[in-house]
């Protein structure tokens, strides 16, 4: 019996010599992760804002809009990746696709929220001091549905660094690379890593949110998530 | 177009609907696993909630595991319950029902929270003791929500039970895998509208479910709570 080292290796959670030494690896996979999801949400908000706010102001789209969205919110990330592979290949269109049309649910639904929790003695006010339905919607309507909007960029946010990890499978994944390579090779400390900083990382950009959203909108301190 | 004809007779094809690669033992596998990690996890997270939202005790916990819960990866989840629990589908439904205890959790919390808290002082004066009070009171109004966290939480699951392929599970995602693997794209897209087709027959059949058992008098108010209940998406 040969008494083998190789067989009575145990593969540790995490094996800190190998981790570093592989940093630059890991840096890459979170400037992915970010980019990503910088993409998605930057894309989700040009796409939601004029559709919120057109679904908004004529109620006959306020419907199809959330209905369709609701529809591409329900299909599993994997199977819209999928769906889209053979018209849109392997990368970042598809999966920004896929991405982007998650965080317009979100975002729409919240953005709908908020303007629809302004109140009629408010608008009504704003009549009556001039403002043209253009001002009233910029100056009045936007900034007191800004706290609900934020809280959907926060929800979104958090959302979208988890499904990152799954275009991994379509050949990106930020830190979902690093977890591939850990089940494929059978290897514990890439896999362990990986997960660990992209929960880590969608903790702390909602945390940067917060912040952002107090001193930002310092009105929308009190109102729920 | 080409794409949708082979899928077309992808589907018309017998062989992909017998034997245990066969679609109705894919789908069998895909709801089996996502009905009993649902289950499992109601029974864990609906006492949890209705618990925490009847005394009214550590909100920002029950709010905030949703977030946590948005947090996890599903992918490094899965994979990460398979290296330590190895194959089967004990990783797939522990993963699954750690996925699908937060939604329940939250939105349970928020149903039971915000029953009127003149409602309860009426229910009080009425002689209702406390039980009788949640069992009576409480929960028929808190029905809306609590539906909803069964509902989201199913279709995550359906969707993460996709992912299980990955680590060898059976289920409909078995399609979608292989068909990367093995760059078959008609596969792949056959796969995919299974897949697509399940988690929307999910969310129909919950949101049918959910109409038939919201007691009526509550049906009246129900518009906003598709505002309060809680979103979730993990895969």
């Amino acid at each position: 019996m040969p008494s083998g080292a190789f067989l009575d290796y145990v593969d540790p959670w995490v094996n800190w010599t190998w981790l570093s030494t592989h940093i630059p690896l890991f840096v890459a996979a979170l400037q992915q992760h970010l980019t990503l999801t910088a993409i998605a949400i930057l894309g989700g908000l040009a796409l939601s804002l004029p559709l919120g706010i057109a679904a908004h102001r004529w109620s006959a789209l306020r419907n199809p809009v959330l209905a369709f969205f609701g529809v591409v919110y329900t299909i599993p990330s994997l199977a819209l990746f999928a769906l889209l592979v053979p018209y849109t290949g392997l990368g970042v269109l598809t999966a920004e696709i896929g991405l982007i049309g998650y965080t317009v649910q979100i975002l729409v639904r919240n953005l709908l929220v908020g303007l629809e929790s302004v109140s009629p003695e408010v608008l009504d006010a704003a009549d009556g001091m001039g403002y043209r339905p253009l001002a009233r919607l910029l100056r009045v309507e936007l900034p007191l549905a800004l706290p609900a909007m934020f809280a959907g960029i926060r929800i979104a946010t958090v959302t979208t660094i988890g499904l990152v990890t799954i275009t991994a499978l379509i050949g990106l994944g930020g830190l979902g690379q690093l977890i591939n390579r850990g089940l494929i090779e059978n290897f514990h400390t890439p896999l362990v890593v990986a997960t660990v900083l992209s929960i880590a990382l969608a903790l702390v950009a909602d945390l940067t949110l917060v912040v952002v959203q107090r001193i930002a909108i310092p009105w929308s301190r009190g109102s729920a998530a | 177009m080409s794409v949708l004809i082979k899928v077309a007779q992808w589907f018309a094809d017998p062989a992909h609907w017998s034997g245990p690669d066969g679609i109705p033992q894919r789908l069998f596998e895909h709801i089996q696993i996502s009905a009993e990690s649902v289950a499992i996890g109601a029974l864990i997270a609906l006492p949890i909630g209705i618990a925490l939202g009847h005394y009214g005790r550590f909100g920002t916990l029950a709010i905030n595991i949703s977030n946590v819960g948005r947090a996890l990866p599903s992918f490094g989840v899965l994979v990460i319950a398979f290296q330590v629990l190895g194959l089967g589908n004990l990783p797939i439904l522990v993963a699954l029902v750690a996925l699908a205890i937060p939604p329940m959790v939250t939105n349970s919390y928020v149903g039971l929270r915000e029953v009127d808290a003149d409602v309860k002082e009426a229910a009080r004066g009425m002689g209702y003791r406390e039980l009788a009070q949640l069992v009576r009171v409480e929960l028929p109004l808190a029905v809306p929500l609590l539906m909803a966290g069964i509902r989201t939480s199913a279709v995550q699951v359906v969707a993460t039970a996709t992912l299980a392929a990955l680590i060898a599970g059976g289920g409909l995602g078995r399609y979608v895998i292989d068909g990367f693997a093995q760059q078959d794209y008609t596969k792949l897209f056959a796969g995919a509208v299974l897949v697509a087709v399940l988690a929307t027959a999910t969310e129909l059949s919950l949101s049918g479910a959910e109409r038939i058992l919201i007691p009526r008098g509550i049906r009246l108010l129900k518009a906003p709570v598709a505002r309060r209940a809680t979103t979730f998406k993990t895969a």
